[in-house]
């Protein structure tokens, strides 16, 4: 199996493993995700799968993407398409479902998803600045400080952390150890926290 | 709340423990394991606190061991809690028993409930 599924963040809880420890885990919804398209470096240039992930009536589909799937032998759309890179996508057949099977518990995999966005946020939301006080006079709540020195460098250095758009970037966090695998519900039960809010998609591949 | 986590959860709680409320006299019969070892401790005292819901669920037991003070707090729904026996139940007013921190001796007993 490659070891890559679409999923969706459910929430988080708390379990118990087999010592009585604790975990704080985050409940995946992963798969059923289907082979829409293969990619071969012989026509494509280089070897990918393409995956599709929750069923979509085709005639709610735009009519490019309704060719697309129809063209594969679809009788529904999907609501997500994400391609995966692989060495080779042979074994793989246009069709083929996917789902939790593929993963087992204790092994490692990396999940990306798309952080919560937090709009325009200032520097100690961004960067974590210190606050300035917040009374005997001072005017420097949460303002930033000092950018810089004057005549000389006479400009501001590149990459200074300053207030600006956070959040909303793609994020990929390793290593993750599976902690339960319920192929009944399609359930995925990682230990710790995943980018993104709940109900948002989530990209998983095996470390 | 998300039904299938809900669903998750439940399957890690415990359905096995006797019911108990803050103010009642508990033995719990803990699990410790120690390298290879397996025993059991049991933690006798009064229930003073409850809270949390779901797998979260924890409760603080009070106790004086050697005329010291001594509470721990358990979660409600590990597996290392062995066993729960309830051994009496108590008539309290509050939800919290913080003040038992600050009585000892006669003044910190617990009228016990006649259930009838």
């Amino acid at each position: 199996m490659i070891g890559r599924l679409l999923g969706k963040k459910l929430g988080m809880t708390r379990i118990f493993d087999a010592e009585g420890t604790a975990l704080a885990v985050t409940v995946i919804e992963a798969g059923p995700c289907y082979v829409v398209q293969k990619k071969t470096a012989a026509l494509d240039g280089y070897d990918a799968v393409q995956l599709g992930f929750i069923r979509k009536r085709l005639d709610k589909c735009p009519k490019p993407l309704r060719g697309h799937f129809e063209k594969n032998g679809f009788k529904s759309g999907f609501r997500y398409l994400k391609e995966f890179r692989l060495d080779s996508v042979a074994g793989l057949e246009v069709g083929q479902e996917l789902d939790v099977t593929q993963f087992e518990i204790g092994q490692r995999i990396n999940v990306i998803g798309f952080s919560k966005g937090r709009g325009f946020a200032g520097v100690i939301k961004r960067w974590k600045f210190q606050r300035g006080p917040e009374t005997h006079g001072s005017m420097s709540h949460r303002a930033p400080g000092s950018i810089g020195a004057s005549a000389y460098p006479s400009r501001v250095i590149k990459g200074k952390k300053m207030p600006g758009r956070m959040g909303n970037a793609r994020i990929t966090v390793r290593s993750l150890q599976v902690v339960d695998v319920r192929p009944e519900n399609n359930l995925l039960l990682v230990k710790g926290a995943v980018p993104g809010a709940r109900h948002g998609l989530l990209l998983i591949k095996k470390s | 709340m998300d039904p299938i986590i809900d669903q998750v959860s439940k399957d890690h709680m415990r359905a096995d423990l006797p019911d108990f409320q803050v103010g009642d006299t508990v033995e719990v019969h803990v699990r410790i394991v120690e390298g290879d070892k397996e025993r059991i401790q049991v933690f006798k005292g009064v229930v003073i606190r409850k809270r949390g819901s779901k797998t979260s669920a924890t409760f603080t037991v009070r106790k004086i061991s050697y005329e010291v003070g001594v509470e721990r707090t358990f979660p409600l729904h590990s597996p290392s809690i062995n066993e729960l026996r309830v051994v009496s139940k108590g008539k309290v007013r509050r939800g919290r028993l913080y003040y038992l921190r600050s009585l000892y001796g006669k003044k910190a007993r617990i009228k016990e409930k006649q259930v009838s």
